[in-house]
């Protein structure tokens, strides 16, 4: 911008730089901690050495957790409910997206409506649970937590908003060759549609990875829960072995979990962490064109 | 389908035929559509249907349609209780002390990040202040237990360092509050700044140059310059941060609450879950629910009439 030397752009500068070094030390030392901590001996961890770097370095608590059977079945399960879950969003939401956006659609201002009212007013936790558990018989099943956010309306906006930015032309040619609107959205549409598609399928993504809530409503059945359930589960258990210890209760048990339960604690958030951590620096671009595009639309 | 077929013959149907004629002539696009016209149905219209269970004394074997009607009964064994001031205290609470802390630092984040003039650094302190946005609520409530734990909290080290007594945070319905809106802030200060980000990237720069002339110094290009040309984003954010002052979500609450912190952390979407789900009231907390659902709308509407009225956007 201007680059002038007086006293008052220096001051601008020291408030400019002290509040961005502020900025990233607040936001990435509690993950650090976290990775250190994880990579700490039992000892270090009680007595409370480790502050930045991990101290008498060890893998024992990853170790605890890969023999684990709960652990690792849950990041299974994880990964199951997330790409599938992804899928489905996909299939319902770029077709409604699609069919929205093309003028040709009758009854096409019932549609929009039918797909806003439930941004506005919804039945609701309760009315939602009795239909999928007691109308839907899908309690307990992994359907729960995928089937009732197929399609989120404002992914849903953000879609249709870029399939309207797509010319007319090639659907017109299509059109004239005999295709019919299956085939120019399959073959022509959606090749055309990746930046948008990678924002959308993104968005479900890290949010199926990232929620523990409907599979604490819907699952009771440990072998299906996801990874971040189980993580809350640790975090209350080693809350309650931390309270145990305070008031001089012996903890017992020799496993890795109650002799070095801070570790396997900390060890557990970086598994649920480190799939999200890795890829956001390569999709957070996706991630703000996304916000771009649904601050334009409102 | 027949009617459909001989009105493609007929030259300008009108009326309900031209409808019909319509439909058929975008069959391809409703056959599109149609799993997602289903989806809406089944998961979200059933269930509003099933708000009327509010009015009822829902039974299992009854279902929705064969309980009996009770009229305003769960609403006023709910406003004659012991928990609604509580509940509505504390959501209102919550939210207003997160617009009053959790609103401004965006802006300031984003207006100071528009002055570092090294492209890299900008990018690269950007790019980190989005990092907590991709970590779960779990694993954000999980590293806050851990940071104010009494024993081994790094929080309560510094305390006792300097001569303190170690503070059992998560237990004390006094802290609750302040450790809501500063976790809050820690997810949300990258994230919520993007958009005014974007707005302040707009800006001409023709206009700092002619102030800069004009012996503008930095602070008054940041002041009268910068923060105005965001400012409508901004009054449009604060509106529609007004309109949802009524609902608080009841994923982090109950992460972070425990039956030692209700006096603080109990909302009403956390109400509802408890009595509904844990001690199956399902009229009753679908009652709450319908009254917390009509405030927020009544809420959002006044809120978009003033955006409407004040700023060029609205949402509808």
């Amino acid at each position: 911008m201007i680059a002038d030397k007086s006293t008052s752009s220096k001051v601008m500068d020291i408030i400019v730089y002290t509040t961005m070094i502020i900025v990233l030390v607040v936001t990435l030392y509690p993950v650090l901690y976290v990775v250190s901590s994880s990579l700490s001996s039992a000892n270090a961890n009680d007595r409370g050495l480790v502050t930045i770097f991990p101290v008498e370095f060890n893998i024992d608590a990853y170790k605890g957790i890969f023999q684990m059977p709960t652990l690792t079945r849950a990041f299974r399960n994880s990964v199951i409910i997330t790409a599938g879950g992804t899928a489905i969003n996909m299939l319902f939401t770029t077709t409604y997206a699609y069919a929205l956006s093309r003028k040709r659609l009758a009854l096409r201002g019932i549609y929009t409506i039918i797909a806003m009212i439930p941004m506005y007013f919804s039945g609701g936790l309760i009315p939602s649970f009795l239909l999928i558990s007691q109308t839907l018989h899908l309690y307990n099943s992994w359907w729960a937590l995928v089937l009732p956010g197929a399609i989120n309306t404002s992914n849903m906006i953000i879609m249709r908003s870029f399939f309207v930015s797509l010319p007319a032309e090639l659907e017109e040619s299509a059109y004239l060759d005999g295709a019919n609107d299956f085939v120019i959205f399959w073959k022509i549409m959606l090749p055309l549609s990746q930046a948008v598609m990678m924002t959308v399928g993104l968005y479900y993504l890290v949010s199926h990875w990232n929620s523990w809530f409907s599979a604490m409503v819907y699952l009771n059945d440990e072998a299906k829960m996801p990874l971040q359930f189980m993580l809350r589960q640790i975090v209350l258990l080693s809350a309650n072995l931390e309270q145990a210890a305070l008031d001089g209760e012996a903890i017992t048990g020799s496993s890795i979990y109650f002799t070095n339960y801070v570790a396997v604690k900390y060890a557990t958030l970086v598994f649920s962490m480190a799939p999200m951590l890795m890829i956001y620096p390569f999709i957070q671009k996706f991630f703000v064109k996304g916000v771009m595009i649904g601050s334009v639309k409102g | 389908m027949s009617t459909a077929a001989t009105s493609l013959q007929k030259p300008k149907p009108t009326g309900f035929k031209k409808i019909l004629h319509d439909i058929w002539a975008s069959r391809w696009l409703q056959l599109l559509i149609l799993p997602g016209l289903i989806y809406f149905f089944i998961f979200k219209y059933i269930p509003i249907y099933g708000v009327q269970i509010a009015f009822k004394d829902y039974k299992l074997r009854d279902g929705i349609t064969g309980s009996a009607w009770v009229g305003l009964k769960h609403f006023k064994a709910f406003f004659t209780g012991p928990n609604a001031y509580k509940v509505i205290r504390n959501t209102l609470l919550l939210n207003f002390y997160n617009l009053l802390f959790g609103f401004p630092l965006p802006i300031l984040f984003a207006l100071l990040l528009n002055e570092v003039k090294q492209v890299f650094f900008k990018k690269f302190v950007q790019t980190v202040s989005y990092l907590p946005h991709f970590i779960s609520l779990a694993a954000v409530i999980g590293m806050l237990n851990m940071f104010v734990s009494p024993s081994i909290g790094i929080v309560n080290k510094a305390i006792t360092f300097f001569g303190g007594e170690p503070i059992a945070f998560m237990m004390e319905p006094g802290w609750f509050r302040t450790l809501y809106v500063i976790s809050g802030i820690w997810t949300g200060l990258g994230w919520g700044a993007i958009i005014y980000i974007a707005g302040l990237s707009a800006v001409d720069q023709g206009l700092y140059e002619a102030a800069a002339i004009d012996g503008a110094n930095r602070f008054h290009l940041m002041f009268h310059i910068s923060l105005p040309s965001i400012m409508g984003t901004v009054v449009v954010m604060f509106i529609l941060r007004v309109g949802s002052m009524m609902s608080v979500g009841s994923e982090k609450v109950l992460l972070m609450y425990n039956n030692m912190t209700y006096e603080t952390a109990d909302v009403i979407s956390t109400f509802v879950y408890r009595r509904g789900l844990e001690q199956n009231d399902y009229s009753f907390s679908t009652a709450v629910e319908m009254f917390n659902s009509v405030v927020n709308i009544i809420f959002l509407w006044v809120a978009n009439s003033l955006s409407r009225k004040f700023t060029e956007s609205s949402l509808w």
